[in-house]
């Protein structure tokens, strides 16, 4: 149950308190970086929540327009730093709709296996630092152990573990190392029986329940009307994922791949019977719900991981070739979502005929999925606020850029 | 595109004048509106059964200015500042991308933002992407809630993505440069 | 022991100020080393057990093998620490809380009897207290002043919520924590600590554990609600670093902070000896070892006095102190494995779930007492030291009847009051 007050004159009248502000962050353990809250609060109560944003602003945008768009990539990777490659994806796919650039069976695969492989990383903090949240730490642990091996995985392919600027317009910078494949089917072998754990040790877990059944409710009206993207937008609901309902350029990487989008509909989740149960108290939209589907998400892709390295290793061409450094950018403008692990992250390229853009624009989905958090952290216990934000999974390179 | 080609000659039936410009052949087709009818046009095209945009993805501007005076001349194009609004539907699944042309500084003074009437109030997210774009594009939006710098420190003068900004030397003690 | 040492220095006067003073110190050194040697061991565990519990090793290399002489680094590097007191903080408050809450914690080890003592009069305590439980669960208590203190002295507002959450739950706390240590007080028929371990003597069924089904009950709510009391994880909401930084001692730093380790550390350690006491049959090892020793060597009991009989009280000393340790393991477990729970639901549990369970299993315990149902406690029933100490018989506590049980309890009372006036220190 979700503590709220009410009336408000009840607390006005009865009790006689102050309202304290109180600053949650920007050095504050659960605030997942540098963002900064400003907490109106009446005894335990939150009445009120102002983020302030720009700790980490870096002003990427106005960098991009000085560089060429492969020069670029290190930017991208430091946007959302959990996700590199994801991110690394979205520019290439939107350099490459702007030059009509299209790619071999091979290359889609490739990426294909490289992005899934890095939603399953950044989902895996993404868990493991909810359970942190909420005050245990020993998940947050087993969760890094699976991602070293991702990235142990990554390091092979690219020489980087956190910021890989492995994919470019293009294609990729190199193919997969020799025996690669086996290493990522091994993984994947023994990874898939220890999700049981991760929800036993929250999924399932009693407390855990208790601490983001209906909290931070999110309706799928209020989530579309914030623009919130990604597991958020799934969570409450909303049957839409960029992977099936994105752009063609996009999409096209997936087709032919079974999968269905993590959402509940219809009162269950696809495919929920392999998966433990919704707790009665849960209530569409909650923080239970956002992590759930992170969690599904997670096994998800470890089975288009699993396609995609069937149809790789019989696919035929090339594994791509990147643009060349001083390619001459068409005049125009384009605009490309991608489905990164925390939402839609888009791209926006302006070109006027030069090798360099003339303007580029990071639409992130951590900025619109925070700026959902004053609407649901009112009225909310103080133990609520990071429960909530840290299921709305932010990161705040995304979101100050 | 949403709404097809039928689109544009719709929105001209309801709007009229207001609808400026359009390009359907670009990869991203775009429709021009004058910054008046922005608030309405959101609405509608929100709103209309065959369409409903939802979701406001992204709001931008772009500064077309030319730095250099030589290559000014054949720039092709006049300096102005030119706001994007890229919308897309999740029940219909299609997008939509509206452009607003607005002068580079209001009334031409230099260092007055210009104006654009604020979407905030059709779609809740063009909340912060406004104030993102106010602190780095300098565009003052009006009827916005809360028009307040949101990545920058409060007191940073000047809009960084503007073309002829130049990085202060110094803020508060710390070198720029 | 005053007279003891007396008699040396003043042999006419065995009640001479001195030798008291004498024994209050070494009474006073052996506790301090039992709470500062027992944190040292207890956080190095803690690092080691939550170290496995999460796939790491940790400390490894410290003191050559385990790393177990890492708390005394980290110690040293506490000590070496700035000593910083907030601008925003009241300085002499600020300074005091730590001596506080360690001073509260302290206190409380004054009345733990490490074992009975093996002779009919005294247990192994620093001040054997004839209403021990009471006093080791009063004294705790104050441990909160510490914390409320340091939470509203430091000046800053993460701490101030720290105070108030500790406020709200250590006193909720204290109601079940009470209703449940009452239940083996009533099967007792004392508050003595003592006298409540040596009632358990004997195999490990005559536990007050397996009393009956409800004493079993109790034990659980009894240590959930020890746990709280001590602020340990799940309920550690006065520090809950992922929402109020560091809760109270936020703005400690050095030996000041360390010192409320110790004193959380220290706490642990009592309320699971407590519990070993109330629940596990204190110093008593789950076999009774020198009972059976003294008979197959054909004499009639184990001598109480004289060095084999300090080789008994070092047997139930290690015992106490295993019990103790295992509790706390349970305690490092329990911290490591499970998400924490939030101020409404930590209070709701107390008063809603803790408070009316205990006082079901008070009203059961009762119930198979008085009509003395048979549970594992009817196994093997052992002659307790404690009967004939506090001057009962065996057939006057089977038959614990209303009237009967005043009469015990006013000999018992006129007993005590002999044996204070006794007063051995």
């Amino acid at each position: 149950m979700a503590t709220q007050i009410d009336d408000q004159r009840i607390i006005e009248f009865d009790v006689r308190t102050d309202e304290m502000l109180v600053n949650m962050g920007p050095q504050h353990p659960s605030t997942h970086g540098v963002l900064r809250l400003v907490l109106r609060t009446d005894g335990e109560i939150v009445s009120e929540v102002t983020p302030h944003l720009g700790y980490l602003h870096r002003c990427a945008e106005k960098i991009g327009e000085n560089l060429t768009p492969r020069q670029w990539i290190p930017y991208t990777d430091r946007m959302d730093y959990l996700a590199g490659m994801n991110m690394n994806l979205g520019w290439a796919l939107c350099v490459e709709k702007l030059l009509q650039h299209d790619l071999s069976e091979k290359a889609k695969h490739l990426r294909v296996i490289i992005c899934e492989m890095g939603r399953i990383a950044s989902h895996l903090v993404g868990m493991g630092a909810y359970g942190l949240d909420l005050g245990t730490f020993s998940p947050f642990l087993y969760a890094f152990r699976e991602r070293e091996r991702i990235l142990d995985l990554f390091e092979e392919v690219c020489g980087a573990r956190l910021t890989y600027s492995y994919i470019t317009p293009g294609g990729a910078t190199a193919d997969l190392p020799k025996g690669w494949l086996q290493k990522c089917e091994q993984f994947l072998d023994q990874f898939q029986p220890i999700i049981a754990e991760y929800h036993a040790l929250l999924t399932t877990n009693a407390i855990f329940i208790k601490r983001t059944c209906d909290i931070g409710v999110l309706t799928p009206e209020m989530a579309i009307d914030f623009g919130c993207t990604g597991p958020v937008l799934r969570g409450s609901g909303v049957d839409y994922d960029l992977r099936r309902d994105g752009e063609e350029r996009y999409t096209e990487m997936y087709d032919g791949y079974a999968f269905e989008v993590i959402c509940q509909k219809d009162g269950h989740y696809p495919k929920d019977h392999q998966y433990p149960a919704v707790p009665k108290d849960a209530v569409l939209g909650d923080c239970w719900h956002r992590f759930y589907v992170r969690m599904l998400e997670v096994i998800q892709s470890m089975d288009l991981v699993r396609q995609a390295m069937d149809r790789y290793s019989v696919a035929s061409g090339d594994w791509g070739v990147p643009i060349k450094l001083a390619t001459k950018l068409p005049p125009g403008d384009v605009y490309l979502e991608t489905e990164a692990p925390r939402g839609q992250m888009g791209f926006y390229l302006v070109s006027n005929g030069g090798n360099i853009p003339w303007r580029v624009r990071a639409r992130s989905s951590s900025f619109c999925n925070l700026s959902v958090c004053p609407e649901i952290c009112k009225g909310v216990p103080i133990a609520d606020i990071p429960a909530i934000v840290g299921s709305l999974d932010i990161v705040m390179g995304e979101i100050d850029r | 595109m949403a709404g097809g080609d039928g689109l544009l000659s719709k929105l001209k039936s309801k709007f009229g004048d207001q609808i400026v410009g359009a390009n359907l052949e670009a990869i991203d087709p775009w429709i021009e509106i004058s910054p008046d009818a922005l608030v309405e046009v959101s609405r509608f095209v929100r709103d209309d059964a065959a369409l409903k945009l939802e979701m406001l993805n992204c709001i931008t501007a772009v500064d077309w200015l030319e730095v250099d005076p030589k290559k000014a001349a054949k720039a092709g194009f006049e300096p102005h500042l030119e706001m994007v609004y890229h919308l897309s539907s999740i029940s219909k699944r299609h997008t939509l991308v509206l452009k607003v042309k607005l002068p580079r500084w209001k009334d031409g003074v230099e260092g007055e933002a210009p104006e654009c009437p604020s979407v905030s109030s059709v779609w809740s997210t063009a909340d912060w992407h406004e104030r993102e774009t106010y602190d780095l594009s300098g565009v003052i939006f009006t009827g916005h809630p809360n028009l307040r710098r949101i990545l920058c420190p409060e007191d940073w003068v000047g809009y960084p993505l503007r073309k002829d900004y130049q990085m202060p030397l110094e803020y508060h003690g710390i070198r720029g440069r | 022991m005053a007279e003891f040492i007396n008699s040396f220095l003043f042999p006419d006067q065995p009640d001479h100020w001195i030798g008291v003073l004498i024994t209050a110190l070494i009474h006073v050194v052996m506790i301090i080393n039992v709470i500062a040697v027992g944190a040292l061991v207890f956080i190095w565990m803690e690092r080691k057990v939550s170290g496995r519990i999460q796939d790491r090793l940790g400390p490894t290399r410290v003191g050559g093998k385990f790393g177990w002489l890492q708390t005394l680094a980290d110690g040293l590097k506490l000590v070496a620490k700035e000593d910083i007191t907030p601008g925003q903080a009241d300085s002499f408050l600020f300074k005091l809380a730590p001596y506080l809450s360690f001073t509260a914690s302290f206190c409380a080890f004054i009345a733990l009897p490490f074992a009975s003592g093996y002779s009919w009069s005294s247990g192994w305590a620093a001040r054997e207290v004839n209403t021990g439980v009471f006093f080791v669960l009063a004294v705790l208590g104050l441990e909160v002043f510490g914390v409320i203190l340091a939470g509203y002295a430091s000046g800053s507002k993460w701490s101030l919520f720290g105070g108030m959450r500790e406020a709200a739950q250590v006193v909720s706390y204290e109601v079940p924590l009470g209703l449940c240590v009452i239940i083996p007080v009533m099967l007792a028929g004392s508050m003595n600590l003592v006298t409540i371990g040596d009632m358990q003597e004997g195999l490990f069924t005559n536990w007050f554990l397996f009393h009956d089904p409800f004493t079993f009950c109790v034990f659980w709510v009894y240590f959930t609600c020890a746990m709280a009391s001590v602020n340990r994880a799940p309920f550690d909401l006065a520090e809950a670093e992922s929402e109020l930084v560091a809760g109270f001692h936020t703005e400690y730093s050095g030996l000041r902070w360390s010192i409320f380790f110790m004193a959380e550390y220290g706490s642990m350690f009592l309320v699971s000896a407590l519990a070993a006491i109330l629940f596990f049959g204190g110093w008593n090892g789950p076999f009774p070892v020198f009972a059976t020793l003294a008979s197959a060597l054909g004499w009639e009991a184990w001598p109480t006095t004289g060095l084999l009989g300090y080789v008994a009280g070092l047997a139930g000393v290690a015992n106490i102190l295993f019990k103790g340790v295992v509790g706390v393991t349970v305690m490092i477990w329990v911290r490591w494995t499970l998400p924490r729970l939030r101020i409404d639901q930590v209070i709701t549990m107390c008063w809603k779930y803790c408070v009316p369970i205990a006082a079901v299993c008070f009203a059961g315990a009762l119930f198979w007492q008085y009509n003395n149902i048979w549970f594992l406690n009817s196994l093997h029933p052992a002659r307790s030291r404690a009967e004939v100490r506090e001057n009962w018989s065996v057939n006057e506590l089977q038959l614990l009847t209303p009237s009967a049980l005043h009469e015990v309890g006013e000999s018992d009372m006129a007993k005590g009051i002999e044996n204070e006036a006794g007063g051995q220190i």
